[in-house]
């Protein structure tokens, strides 16, 4: 989109204008990101720039801790057990939710995307009741479930969305040629929606590795997960092992975040999609 | 006759007709995809609905008096509300608190409870249990229990105990929306110094639509650069929005925290470029909030009216200019109309979503900026007053579920995508 030879000197300047309006916002997207991240070498305990030097003393900080490490297990325990079971369930619905002239399919679908769309605040509070009753407080697998819970819709409506370009003779094909059900998933549907698949599991991984409001309410201190680490971090005292936290997840997010992409174009690939 | 008709038609091999087995094998199918998706739909019925509906029942359900006060209640319910109840129910609360206090039950838990109508009176209920420690006999304690604290003696303390001792209540939900029963016992609403709930509503409206316009206003301009600029650099542009998008809320929360105090970076540089003479407080007040949740939830705004943007062809906006419309009538009366479908979905998702930010409030607003969400937490884990973070939360979820399903309406649930 350039500036057209008959622009007017209006259109012309409007032109630039709406470029550099478009500059600003995608610098206020990006710089909190590309501004924490230097800091967290900063060899000083402040969070004011020119920085003094470099220095790795944080991430000392945060690798001899066992606070933090013990926090990062917790969380990668969590978001693993979370990830494998919304996965599976959420595929199995979305195979079920794909299939021609499903029942009542927008009522069902709208009821299991509700875990994303109910302020976590209630779902905390009412989980902290219910989980108490039942014995689930304060216990990993309780954790487990609550995450399920929360992740199950993003993996719903990748996959969904995935399975909407499938070609569904193929596995019909495939049951014609004698493949019983399982086999039909495992050697003709799967293959063909993995990296589908994959993204939703990503999406599982990072909605349970990030959540914070459940863990607050349901999870004794043996829980302790990373984000309610630094959640009670950032309410007392900000150290500055939080920026070296911070900086550690964004490299996470920067590689999930591509996996994602890239998956995304594969997947595009596979069903013949091309942009 | 549908014998006959059948009949005429087409069998299989095995003599069914064609048609019977076609609706065999639909019904079947259609039971296998049923039974595909009812092992999630159980799932998040059980981990996720009955615990909304448990919360749902806190704010209608509170037997805490009927259980402390059995007998007290038993003989209010045959009261009627006017003058002063008979000597009964006097003796009845008598023998209620000695009870308590052989049971090791505490009294304070019922002067707790009658504290949520009337403030002040846990420390009477509380004194008044000790006394009674020290009456013998079997009365009359009607005297004894006025000259011990002469709020016994007034028509509301007996009125606000018989109400709270049924155990369905609607005291909570009254209470959440600023009403209350007063000592006539009609529903009033409450006298505006008392109102608190209702400004912390409108304050949830006020930021989440500050937040919902600002992230349009951002959004939008994005969006159309994003939808029309040559896919490569569009693409490389598209990591600056989804970056922050899969960013940990705690990270950026963290960063915003980082970059607004008073000593950092954004005050730094405005005085710096000569903008600011003195540093202002931009955190732990409505900028702070208004400016983290905006970023928080500008990928939620944009992504939308840029998939919709996608799919509008460049070559209505050039027919309109060849046909002789300006630059901004063409893209005001021909391009802008086909976006609305993207910003209502855009807008929407993130109006609901600001309706129940807890986290980024509080830790980068001040007191004045918590909103709705803040203070179901604050009556669940501080004030443990779960019947009030119930009613608060019901209200909350319900103005969720009314728009969530406008969202459905208008957009669909299967529309919705990531990235």
């Amino acid at each position: 989109m350039a500036v057209p030879a008959y622009a007017t000197p209006i259109e012309r300047a409007w032109y630039y204008i709406f470029r550099a309006i478009c500059a600003a916002v995608l610098v206020f997207l990006i710089a909190p990101i590309l501004v924490i991240m230097p800091l967290s070498f900063n060899p000083e305990p402040y969070f004011t720039y020119p920085l003094p030097g470099f220095s790795l003393r944080w991430y000392e900080d945060f690798f001899g801790s066992a606070r933090w490490l013990d926090a990062l297990k917790s969380s990668v325990i969590v978001a693993v057990c979370t990830t494998i079971l919304a996965t599976t369930l959420g595929t199995t619905a979305a195979l079920g939710l794909s299939r021609a002239n499903f029942p009542a399919r927008s009522v069902v679908m709208s009821i299991l995307i509700s875990p994303m769309i109910v302020p976590v605040v209630i779902t905390a509070v009412g989980m902290y009741f219910f989980y108490a009753d039942v014995g689930l407080i304060n216990s990993y697998p309780g954790l487990v479930l609550a995450h399920t819970a929360l992740a199950t819709p993003f993996v719903v409506i990748v996959v969904t969305a995935t399975l909407m370009g499938f070609d569904h003779s193929l596995s019909r094909a495939a049951q014609g040629l004698g493949a019983k059900p399982m086999t039909v998933f495992f050697k003709v549907i799967m293959p063909l929606i993995l990296p589908g698949l994959i993204s939703g599991a990503l999406f599982a991984f990072v909605t349970s590795f990030d959540e914070v409001v459940v863990v607050l309410f349901i999870a004794s201190p043996e829980q302790r997960t990373l984000p309610k680490q630094m959640f009670s971090g950032i309410r007392e005292q900000i150290s500055p092992t939080i920026t070296a936290a911070a900086t550690l997840l964004i490299l996470f997010a920067t590689i999930m975040l591509t996996t994602v992409e890239l998956l995304r174009r594969r997947s595009e690939r596979l069903r013949g999609i091309r942009n | 006759m549908v014998s006959a008709t059948v009949d005429q038609g087409v069998r299989t091999a095995d003599g069914v007709p064609l048609k019977i087995k076609l609706q065999r094998a639909e019904r079947a199918r259609k039971l296998k995809a049923i039974a595909l998706v009812l092992p999630l739909f159980l799932f998040i019925v059980i981990t996720f609905a009955v615990p909304i509906g448990v919360m749902l029942f806190n704010a209608i359900y509170d037997p805490s008096i009927a259980r402390l006060m059995p007998k007290t209640s038993a003989v209010l319910a045959e009261w009627d509300g006017q003058d002063l109840p008979p000597e009964a129910a006097f003796a009845a609360v008598v023998e209620d608190m000695k009870q308590a206090q052989i049971e090791k039950t505490p009294v304070a838990a019922i002067g707790k409870r009658l504290n949520y109508e009337i403030p002040g009176i846990r420390s009477k209920i509380i004194a008044t249990g000790r006394q009674v420690a020290k009456l013998e006999g079997t009365g009359p304690f009607k005297e004894a229990l006025i000259e011990i604290n002469p709020m016994w003696g007034e028509r509301e303390t007996w009125n606000v105990i018989k109400r709270s001792s049924a155990s369905y209540t609607d005291f909570y939900l009254l209470n959440a929306l600023d009403y209350r029963y007063n000592a006539d016992n009609h529903i009033q609403h409450r006298p505006a110094n008392q109102a608190v709930f209702q400004d912390i509503f409108i304050r949830t409206i006020e930021i989440s639509v500050m937040v919902t316009l600002a992230t349009l206003l951002l959004g939008f301009p994005v969006a159309y650069l994003l939808a029309t600029l040559p896919p490569k650099t569009s693409n490389l542009l598209m990591i600056m929005v989804l970056l922050p998008f899969w960013t940990s809320l705690l990270v950026r929360t963290t960063a915003w925290v980082v970059l607004l105090q008073t000593q950092g970076v954004v005050n730094d540089t405005l005085i710096w470029l000569g903008i600011l003479d003195d540093r202002v407080q931009l955190i732990f007040n409505r900028i702070g909030t208004i400016v983290a949740m905006t970023h928080i939830q500008l990928p939620f705004t944009l992504l939308p009216i840029f998939s919709v943007m996608k799919t509008i062809p460049t070559t209505h906006v050039r027919a309109a200019r060849s046909l002789g419309a300006g630059q901004f009538y063409a893209f005001w009366r021909v391009y802008f109309p086909q976006t609305v479908p993207g910003i209502a979905a855009g807008c929407l998702l993130t109006f609901i979503l600001s309706l129940g930010y807890y986290i980024t409030p509080a830790l980068v607003g001040g007191p004045k900026d918590q909103m709705i969400s803040y203070f179901v937490a604050l009556y669940t884990n501080r004030e443990v007053n779960w019947g009030m973070a119930s009613a608060l939360g019901a209200v909350l979820l319900a103005a969720t579920l009314v728009l969530y399903f406008v969202y459905n309406k208008l957009v669909g649930v299967d529309r919705m995508k990531f990235g």
